[in-house]
């Protein structure tokens, strides 16, 4: 990332956030009362990197920050030092000024037996550690990271450990999945199948009277064959063996949820201006403000500007037609078509963000211009940091 | 099919899978229309309910319901379907078991919510056991109802996972109904009939992940299709200018004349100016390109056809699509 001449921010002449407000972000990270910062946004936008940059200029400005990532990036691990992220924070050495910076990659599994380990007495969480279906549901499929996100979110912020905890959320498939997570779960803990699955086990109690009422065996048949005996079997053993452990595991759900809603939390959404990521972008400003989570803007990424933007898209390609006709200047013409492109890249980007700033006129955004190459160190990730700030 | 030779002769099922922002919605719909050109039939499947395939469209949300949605050059159709994994589950209860009170029941007591959401590994296998069965579809006439099939998949990070799913599936039901549809299916997502794209940009982390991709696929044993390198840039500048600039020796004076010669600049000051600030975006380009051939050489070290999209300047508008589809069947993609 280094000895690139395009390197210094630069403010362009025809400033898009016109009428946004500018995204202070300094002001987010140096507020001791801001403890949490989420980085949201559809896949492939740069979430992990803004939040890696954050998290350094943040310690660099004196705050003793984790950053929890979801991402496997090796490369951003490199960026920051260290080999590999693990389960467990571990100091980035090289970050200057008073602050500390650590880093750390989400282990699902390791999460999760964690807390299965905290809350089952010994021979229970021997009984679902060992069950071929918690395997599967702790280490393959895919919803569960968002639980386990959120839980480890948790468990850093009860810890009082961390002055600034930013966390980048995994790329769901409905991006607000790790908002969804903890409701669904609750529903699930609450609904009827436990009960049903459950009910063997109190067979003869009232429950299950009542349930033989709601056409109980009905349901149980239909399951049996659909889902064959054994399989039907191991799901009951699994959900009678998790019983234990659920009332805490949904409380703590709900702690989370209520944590990020609470002031000492900031969101950023986080988007490159391309008309899908900005469609998202706005989807998630708006459902951010129907959980009343508290919004600190929106960043946009790889945002294309032009050293020349007074050189217009229609001069410069009808500047190079002509040269082109007159058979002159063969180069420049060339650059002028390069220029061309280039504008117009521009122009339809500064569209994409004008639709977003016309629905969201409130929400304070912070641009960050292209970059030829990804971040290698610590000194790319300290200058995408100064230009989320600048 | 027709006599036409393309690089995937006899695959039916095309898997689409891209890291996020590389474009895989774009190319799986531009593959669709490619395979249907020439009178042929086609079915394209979303899989993740982001309703992507209306959105390049631009056409209302699609139901979950198989309907024409475009017509391919040459007179071919193309038909979308989005899988909602909860209407998958009840079809699936009812096709199978013949029990569609059963399923509503099942509904009720929260047990498709679970299937589809708590444990989303059976979301994963609803969502390919339905995909799979359009591939397998025959009409009356025992003809296949689809030429091919296009799947909009989950992105690269997920994809082997996500199709692996149906083996993982296996194993936990080790016998049983759920265990021989899941067979079924990895009968159809792992055989010669099925090649897994990749669409990726001629950037650092989306390449990386496509080799990641290619070689985890090739660890589960799953077929690994081709590699379509998306919103390439044409190569403006000279050979020569592109050296010069990345050695920071650009022929400044030459650039300014032109620009003069061009009457873009007033006076010789304002000629130099003007050249400075597009030097700039001369070294940029320099950068970029040649970031981009060591990209190339990395994609190529995967050893599978590769295809190249052009950068389509006003967006993948519907125009934009039908010219993709031109440029992937030139290849011999389709």
């Amino acid at each position: 990332m280094t000895g690139h001449k395009g390197d210094t921010p630069r403010k362009p002449a025809d400033d898009t956030r016109r009428g946004s407000p500018v995204l202070d972000m300094d002001a987010v990270l140096d507020d001791p009362n801001t403890r949490i910062v989420v980085c949201c946004g559809s896949g492939g936008v740069g979430k992990t990197t803004t939040a890696a940059a954050l998290g350094l200029r943040a310690a660099e400005r004196g705050r003793r920050v984790v950053v929890l990532t979801v991402d496997p990036a090796r490369r951003l691990a490199q960026s920051m030092g260290l080999t590999e992220l693990d389960n467990t924070p571990r100091l980035v050495a090289g970050a200057g000024g008073t602050g500390e910076l650590h880093a750390m990659m989400l282990d699902m599994k390791r999460t999760f037996d964690e807390i299965i380990e905290a809350h089952a007495d010994p021979e229970r969480a021997r009984q679902i550690l060992t069950n071929p279906f918690y395997e599967s549901l702790s280490s393959s499929f895919s919803g569960t990271q968002e639980y386990m996100a959120m839980e480890k979110l948790g468990q850093l912020r009860r810890s009082d450990d961390w002055d600034l905890i930013i966390v980048d959320t995994p790329p769901s498939r409905s991006a607000l999945d790790f908002l969804d997570a903890p409701e669904r779960l609750g529903r699930f803990l609450d609904g009827r199948l436990i009960r049903i699955m459950m009910a063997p086990a109190k067979a003869g109690g009232r429950s299950a009277f009542k349930l033989l009422n709601a056409g109980f065996s009905l349901v149980a048949g239909a399951m049996t064959k659909i889902l064959g005996a054994q399989f039907l079997k191991d799901i009951q053993t699994f959900v009678a063996a998790l019983d234990a452990v659920f009332g805490g595991f949904r409380q703590r759900a709900d702690q989370t949820y209520k944590l990020l809603q609470a002031p000492g939390t900031a969101f950023l959404v986080v988007a490159a201006p391309e008309r899908d990521a900005m469609r998202e972008a706005s989807y998630f400003v708006e459902r951010l403000a129907q959980e009343r989570m508290p919004l600190a803007g929106l960043v946009i990424n790889r945002v294309h500007r032009s050293p020349a933007p007074a050189l217009s898209a229609a001069r410069s390609a009808a500047a190079a037609e002509d040269l082109e006709t007159r058979g002159e200047h063969e180069l420049t013409a060339a650059v002028l078509r390069l220029h061309a492109g280039r504008m117009q890249l521009a122009a339809r980007e500064h569209r994409e963000q004008e639709h977003f700033a016309s629905a969201h006129p409130t929400v304070p955004i912070s641009q960050v211009p292209a970059m030829p190459e990804d971040v290698h160190d610590l000194a790319g990730l300290r200058k995408i940091g100064a230009l989320l700030a600048s | 099919m027709s006599a036409r030779d393309t690089d995937w002769d006899g695959v039916r099922l095309h898997v689409v899978t891209g890291k996020g922002g590389t474009g895989k919605t774009t190319v799986a719909a531009s593959l669709a229309l490619a395979l249907a050109a020439g009178g042929r039939k086609v079915l394209l499947v979303e899989v993740e309910a982001r309703q992507g395939i209306a959105q390049v469209f631009d056409i209302p949300p699609l139901p979950y319901e198989e309907r024409k949605i475009a017509v391919a050059p040459g007179g071919g159709d193309v038909y979308a379907l989005a899988i909602d994994p909860e209407e998958a589950m009840l079809e699936y209860v009812e096709m199978f078991y013949g029990m569609k009170r059963a399923g509503r029941a099942l509904n009720k007591i929260g047990l498709v919510d679970f299937a589809t959401t708590i444990a989303p590994g059976l979301r994963d296998v609803l969502v390919t056991g339905k995909t799979s069965e359009a591939v397998r579809r025959r009409d009356g006439s025992g003809r296949r109802v689809y030429d091919a099939v296009v799947m909009d998949a989950p992105p690269t990070g997920r994809i082997t996972r996500f199709l692996n799913v149906t083996s993982e599936v296996a194993g936990l039901a080790r016998i049983g109904p759920v265990k021989n549809h899941a067979d079924l299916v990895r009968g159809v997502v792992a055989s010669p009939e099925t090649a897994v794209h990749f669409v990726t940009l001629l950037e650092e982390m989306p390449v990386q992940e496509t080799l990641d991709g290619v070689k985890s696929l090739r660890a589960a044993k799953l077929p690994v299709g081709g590699i379509f390198i998306n919103m390439v840039r044409p190569e403006l500048l000279p050979a020569a200018t592109i050296a010069a600039a990345m050695k920071d020796d650009f022929d400044l004076g030459e650039l300014a004349l032109g620009l003069k010669a061009a009457g873009l600049a007033d006076g010789a000051a304002d000629a130099t100016s003007i050249a400075e600030a597009l030097a700039e975006e001369i070294s940029e380009h320099a950068h970029r390109t040649r970031l981009e051939r060591r990209e190339k050489r990395a994609l190529a070290e995967a050893k599978v056809p590769h295809y190249e999209l052009p950068l389509l300047a006003d967006g993948a508008d519907l125009t934009g699509l039908y010219e993709l589809a031109e440029t992937i069947r030139s290849q011999g993609a389709a």
